[in-house]
């Protein structure tokens, strides 16, 4: 029998061709080819996030590189309509008188940057101001709303899946839900805009139909599956142990989800609602259908606003390519950047290593 | 033999189509230590973990049979699991204190249990501690943190925490297996101290262990229950060549 495939084998074509030496190294060239292409790629993605942000910076220099060019129009201006008493004025002083006549609107022509703090945005005006006021608070008005209502709604589903529901139960929960991320926003917009919209206004009787609280429900339905999944996740990897040592307590599954898992789980759930601001901070096609898109200031919910990425989509555009308002929509481009950038880099780097940390624990 | 504290009656397991216990019998007597030794895999812990229902958290498990502990069955419809586990508590392989305080982790339980009271959880924890034999080790940093303790020091704060909660019954999970020979001689001792108080099962792979710190020991193979008797005759004239093969080191 053995000698039977003895003989076979040796009929048989050796499957290494030729002499095989190691004493000499070979260069094996499909190997070094793919090694290069597979780095290449990589090195392109990051460089290619690199050069946007640089383009988006770019784009928005030029606000502040205006500051110097106008400043001399600026300060006549200051000079004459005072009475130009004291001719030594500080840097300082300028920048506040500019900053009192724009806030009031008096100051025709003042210089771009010095309107960013203003109250009003009209960038297409016969005397354009860019005051970021109104669409930052648009924008923490609809996320403040989105998160509210979409953070306990997510927390509490995720408490349900991971910790309750029965696993068959759980397969088609998890899924469905999480199916939601990929749900088009502008989907979502339309649902707002042409159902959302009206329900709303039949049950608090508000003005304007179109308006943040609309607006940051639609957009907390697109941050749920973030937030849902990450805190599903950050529920599911407490520690198995930690419910056995509860349930072997005689703690009722109620007490062991919220008094022992909930709380171990806290930095995943941290990062889960962070990563959601995120999404919801750049959210567009949403905020744009229905949030109204007046740049307001006012904290009432039911008033319209307009956020900073709302701003960015609606207007750009019709923008004249390197104008001052093109400048200004990039610097909002860039705030934005920062701000995502920012929040997800909290989450990735704090609450990840305050998990690692939370269960490695030992002095 | 004391008081039956706990009969078993034909009592086998499967998971899914593949049976893990088959018709097991057996009586636990009352404040006694009674182990069980046999190879991995031979259903030891699986048998610890249907007496105080644990299995009910693995799904496509399936149990007939009855488990009587004081003649009240624990798989009949109407019985709380909840409760049943304050009367029967578990201590694990792996020490698992939770990421709180000394003092919290003891605590937890006297907590769920309605009781708030300051000087109440107080003397509870010390009371607890000083059972579990570490209360003199922690008494100056009850608000450290668990985690923070040696292998040897959580595992018997977790023994404290189940304590805590004034069980009848404790199983324990090869409770020493991760630890050193000293942790493991503090813990055989605790073990001897409190079976004056409680019924205690211990699941244990050192065979030595089982001599030194039990009374009874029931050895399984494979699913079955191939012998139960006094430790002392286990060891010395065991009545099945199964028994003796795996004592003397033959297999397993």
């Amino acid at each position: 029998m053995i000698k039977d495939l003895i003989r076979i084998k040796s009929k048989m074509q050796s499957p290494v061709k030729g002499i095989v030496t190691f004493n000499k190294k070979k260069f094996r060239f499909s190997d070094w080819f793919a090694e290069k292409v597979i780095k290449a790629v990589a090195f392109l993605s990051i460089a290619i996030v690199i050069l946007i942000f640089i383009f988006v910076f770019r784009e928005a220099f030029p606000i502040f590189k205006m500051d110097k060019t106008e400043a001399v129009t600026s300060e006549l201006l200051v000079q004459e309509s005072y009475g130009g008493t004291e001719t030594e004025n500080t840097n300082v002083k300028i920048k506040d008188n500019q900053l009192d006549n724009s806030n009031n609107n008096e100051a025709p022509g003042a210089k771009p940057s010095s309107t960013l703090l203003s109250k009003t945005w009209m960038p297409v005006s016969d005397n354009p101001r860019y005051g970021l006021l109104p669409l930052f608070l648009g924008t923490l008005k609809v996320t403040l709303i989105a998160l509210l209502f979409a953070a306990p709604i997510s927390i509490l589903a995720a408490i349900y899946t991971s910790v309750f529901a029965k696993p068959r139960v759980r397969e088609i929960v998890k899924p469905v839900i999480e199916l939601l991320a990929g749900f088009p926003s502008v989907v979502i917009g339309f649902f707002a805009l042409m159902v959302l919209a009206t329900v709303f206004q039949n049950i608090f009787g508000y003005a304007s139909r179109l308006n943040s609280f609309v607006g940051g429900i639609a957009m907390g339905l697109a941050a749920i599956p973030i937030i849902y999944t990450l805190t599903e996740d950050a529920l599911t990897s407490v520690p198995r142990t930690y419910t056995e040592a509860s349930l072997g307590l005689g703690a009722s599954r109620r007490q062991t989800a919220f008094f022992v898992v909930l709380p171990a789980a806290v930095p995943g759930i941290f990062a889960a609602v962070v990563l959601g601001i995120g999404r919801i901070f750049g959210e567009t096609m949403i905020a744009l259908m229905a949030t109204g898109n007046a740049a307001m200031v006012s904290i009432n919910p039911f008033d319209s606003v307009r956020t900073l990425s709302a701003t960015i989509g609606a207007e750009m555009a019709e923008v004249v390519f390197g104008d001052t308002h093109y400048s200004v929509l990039f610097f909002i481009g860039s705030l934005l950047f920062i701000f995502t950038f920012a929040m997800n880099a909290l989450a990735e780097f704090y609450f990840k290593n305050r998990i690692i940390r939370h269960y490695q624990a030992k002095k | 033999m004391n008081d039956i504290k706990v009969k078993v009656n034909d009592l086998s397991l499967r998971y899914g189509t593949n049976p893990a216990l088959k018709n097991i019998s057996m009586n636990i007597p009352e404040k006694q230590v009674t182990a069980f030794i046999g190879p991995s895999g031979c259903g030891k812990s699986t048998f610890l973990r249907t007496l105080n229902r644990m299995n009910d958290l693995i799904d496509n498990v399936t149990i007939e049979g009855e488990v009587l502990i004081d003649n009240i069955n624990i798989y009949d419809k109407n019985i709380d699991v909840v409760n049943l586990r304050k009367k029967v508590g578990m201590i694990f392989q792996k020490s698992n204190p939770f990421a709180k305080s000394i003092y919290e982790n003891i605590a937890f339980g006297p907590r769920i249990n309605g009781i708030n009271q300051k000087s109440k959880l107080d003397e509870i924890v010390e009371v607890s501690l000083r059972q579990a034999a570490i209360w003199d080790e922690v008494k100056d940093r009850l608000f450290n943190s668990a985690l923070s303790l040696s292998g040897g020091q959580q595992q018997r704060i977790c023994i404290a925490r189940t304590l805590a909660v004034n069980p009848d019954i404790i199983l324990m999970d090869e409770p020493a297996s991760a630890l050193d020979p000293i942790s493991t001689s503090k813990i055989e001792e605790l073990i001897h101290e409190l079976k004056t108080q409680y019924t205690i099962i211990i699941v244990t792979h050192n065979m030595q262990q089982a001599a030194r710190t039990s009374d009874y020991t029931a050895f399984f193979y494979m699913g079955d229950l191939v012998e139960m008797n006094t430790t002392e005759k286990i060891f010395s004239n065991p009545s099945k060549k199964q028994t003796e093969d795996y004592i003397s080191g033959r297999f397993g």
